[in-house]
């Protein structure tokens, strides 16, 4: 028997807000990307890349962070985050952040390269779009009508447009169907939606209303964070859509063959 | 106009509150934003244009002394008289002078933002002199006593029927139904006040500085009415404005034109070098071009924020920023709203009334994907936060707040080790009990009361690090 071709190496950067609030959307990262055949890892002294203290203007609180994180993550395997805003945070923000400290700017200029967001890693270093050879058999295939909400960091720091989308069309049962200004923010911003929080909920009205015109079932995002806004909103206006991940909607949807190991609730 | 950048919240919330501005509103995106995008996709290279249009800027505004030089030393030699003018009150006090000195009586204008940050209007009445808006959102604005509610579509804000009631109330007209009847109305009313006119004072979209030209877009004819038909035509721009040469205008119509309007070319695109000449058969005796500076010096000087000054004051960040587009312009408190205004009037007025503005952002970056020439808007925000909580760049004492100061410092420090990360957890885990309804947090303390009236928080829960077996 040949050797198989070596696995792409991945650490997991699964970002404060998934940690501590959606651990479940960092497992389905860990499961899908082991089940296309990565090897995934878990630096556990990571914490946070310092995001909300730079964006609140607060850098000489960001900066001890991302030294952290710049440490935690040296190396050489690729950094895997479920979110385009936290992985934007470190590829670009970090420029501006570390600019008067030069040995960390080399550092993350030397990270820089190595960090993507999940649906990017997946289509763009995988090579994987269609999904549908990947499920297994207990993948949920019942019909599900989902619509997409594009990140603003991810769109327009990292570039990343038709990644996600192109990735749940290859999902079995999937119908995608595409909401009115799906580029436009919905709201959430970090510490704006709560130091300006009736500007962040007009903004949040419109996003509930186009999510709903749309007749979906389930709204897809790529950031955690989106989904707390899209979703808290939801919650708390009664709507009958469920805010998914894109990595748990994968999940659902290819489903976990046996024997592939993953990171298990106790 | 004087600067009320304080109430950025209390403007917000009034916008916010007012159904019919949310109406008007919508034409932002529906009209204004949709079209520059249609625009922007039928015109090939698009992107190239805007690459080389922001590499002209970026030269020019890089040697703005000489080129400033060589617009005036141009203009001079077009019979032009050149006016540098350190600041508002200079600019305002030259043509008001100018005014007096030549017996002017009644001033027609054309658009200009310039005008104000400079209150010329209020200048020119205190002495005497009645101005008259030509432009017709201008000239509605001036019969409400209104300040400007967008860069280039002044009166965006109000709808035909208010409109209706305004041309009633001041100009005793009857009730017109139809937007082209009251602007006929208009044209009526100002034709009278063309032909009196002693001055026109028109804005500069671009100065051109190796012909000394004044070049100006507009859509109704007035401005080039105003630079033509009146004694004394004084143009008034910002230091930012100039370009190299008249080979770099077209570039540079193209991409104003289409970010504002969606319009492949404006009605009327003028240009104006120097006082009627000798063989010429109408135009001014007389022309001054005012160059304001009030500030722009300062982010000048600023390698952080210098890029601002690359702006060609389209609008297109305004109509693209879902902020604006439900606050409103006059929430910003002064001449330039929305995302470049965030940039520009802290610094041009005073960061330590206007802190607010920075942070007034959910840093999205639509902005920075409108811009004609690609201002990076979200990294200057960015920028100016770091200057109101940590920065001393500014005339202005740091304005960061103790407890958030505070907040920031505990969140970092549970944040620094895993093991910290833990036990903050623990403890979150313990305190946000009693909050809990099925699973979701409904209220929040604040500092994070504003989350819990339009949105559930998600809880702490046991965290990914703790489940992760490998």
């Amino acid at each position: 028997m040949s050797q198989p071709p070596e696995s792409p190496k991945v650490s997991l950067f699964v970002t404060c807000v998934v940690d501590q609030f959606y651990p479940e959307i960092g497992e389905s990262t860990v499961r899908v990307l082991r089940r296309l055949g990565v090897d995934v890892d878990f630096p556990s002294a990571q914490t946070c890349c310092g995001q909300p203290a730079f964006n609140s203007g607060f850098w000489s609180e960001a900066i001890p962070l991302a030294r952290g994180f710049l440490k935690t993550f040296a190396g050489d395997r690729y950094i895997v985050a479920p979110s385009g805003s936290c992985a934007s945070m470190v590829r670009v923000f970090y420029e501006e952040l570390l600019h008067d400290e030069p040995d960390l700017l080399e550092k993350a200029r030397a990270v820089a390269p190595r960090v993507f967001e999940f649906s990017e890693f997946v289509v763009d270093v995988l090579g994987v779009t269609d999904l549908s050879s990947f499920v297994g058999q207990t993948g949920d295939t019942s019909d599900r009508n989902v619509t997409y909400h594009e990140g603003c960091h991810l769109r327009r720091e990292l570039g990343v447009t038709t990644q996600p989308t192109a990735l749940i069309e290859g999902l079995p049962g999937v119908q995608l169907t595409e909401m009115e200004q799906v580029d436009v923010c919905c709201g959430f911003g970090g510490t704006f939606a709560v130091k300006f929080s009736d500007i962040s909920t007009a903004m949040l009205q419109d996003k509930i209303e186009y999510v709903q015109a749309t007749g979906a079932d389930t709204v897809v995002s790529c950031d955690a964070t989106c989904l707390m806004q899209i979703g808290g909103g939801l919650e708390l206006n009664g709507v009958d859509v469920r805010p998914v991940h894109l990595a748990q909607l994968i999940d659902e949807r290819i489903g976990i063959e046996s024997g592939i190991s993953r990171a298990q609730p106790r | 106009m004087r600067p009320d950048t304080k109430n950025f919240k209390r403007g917000a919330a009034k916008a916010l509150g007012n159904e019919r501005i949310q109406a008007n509103l919508l034409g932002l995106y529906n009209g204004f934003d949709r079209a520059r995008l249609a625009a922007a996709d039928g015109t090939p290279d698009w992107e190239l244009m805007r690459e080389q249009a922001r590499a002209i800027k970026a030269h020019t505004i890089d040697n703005l002394d000489y080129y400033l030089e060589l617009a005036a030393s141009n203009v001079e030699k077009a019979g032009g008289t050149v006016f540098f003018a350190k600041d508002a009150d200079a600019a305002a006090g030259y043509v008001t002078d100018l005014a007096l000195a030549r017996g002017v009586k009644l001033v027609i204008k054309g658009k200009s933002m310039v005008s104000e940050e400079m209150s010329l209007n209020e200048r020119l009445t205190d002495a005497g002199i009645e101005p008259v808006e030509t432009d017709l959102g201008e000239y509605i604005i001036q019969l409400a006593g209104e300040t400007p509610y967008h860069i280039i579509a002044p009166a965006i804000h109000k709808s035909r029927e208010e409109v209706t009631d305004l041309f009633e109330a001041k100009l005793n007209s009857p009730r017109y139904e139809e937007i082209t009847e009251l602007a006929a109305e208009a044209r009526r009313q100002l034709r009278d006040k063309f032909i009196r006119a002693d001055m026109g004072i028109t804005g500069a979209n671009f100065i051109v500085a190796e012909t000394g030209t004044v070049a100006l877009v507009t859509n109704e004819g007035n401005g080039r009415m105003c630079t033509s038909m009146p004694r004394i035509h004084v143009a008034i721009t910002g230091m930012e404005k100039i370009i190299p040469s008249m080979d770099d205008l077209g570039i540079f119509l193209r991409l104003l034109i289409r970010s504002a309007t969606g319009q492949r070319i404006s009605s009327y695109v003028t240009t104006v070098t120097g006082p009627r000449h000798a063989d010429d058969e109408d135009g001014p005796d007389e022309f001054h071009l005012v160059i304001v500076d009030n500030g722009r010096s300062r982010l000048l000087a600023d390698p952080e924020l210098r890029e601002s000054l690359y702006c060609i004051r389209c609008g297109a960040c305004l109509n693209a920023c879902p902020v604006y587009r439900k606050v409103g312009g006059h929430a910003y408190g002064w001449v330039y709203p929305g995302p470049i205004g965030a940039i520009v009037t802290p610094v041009m007025t005073n960061l330590a009334d206007a802190k607010d503005l920075p942070f007034a952002s959910s840093l999205c970056g639509a902005c920075r994907e409108a811009c004609p020439v690609k201002i990076n808007i979200p990294r200057m925000l960015l920028h100016l936060r770091k200057e109101v909580t940590e920065g001393r760049k500014y005339p202005t004492e740091r304005n960061r707040s103790v407890l958030e100061a505070l907040a920031m410092r505990l969140w970092r420090l549970s944040l620094s080790s895993p093991a910290a990360l833990s036990i903050a957890n623990s403890v979150a885990r313990v305190l946000q009990k009693p909050l809990l309804r099925k699973g979701r947090i409904r209220w929040l303390p604040p500092p994070l009361s504003g989350w819990t009236p339009s949105r559930t928080f998600p809880a702490f829960v046991r965290p990914f690090r703790q489940r992760w077996r490998g």
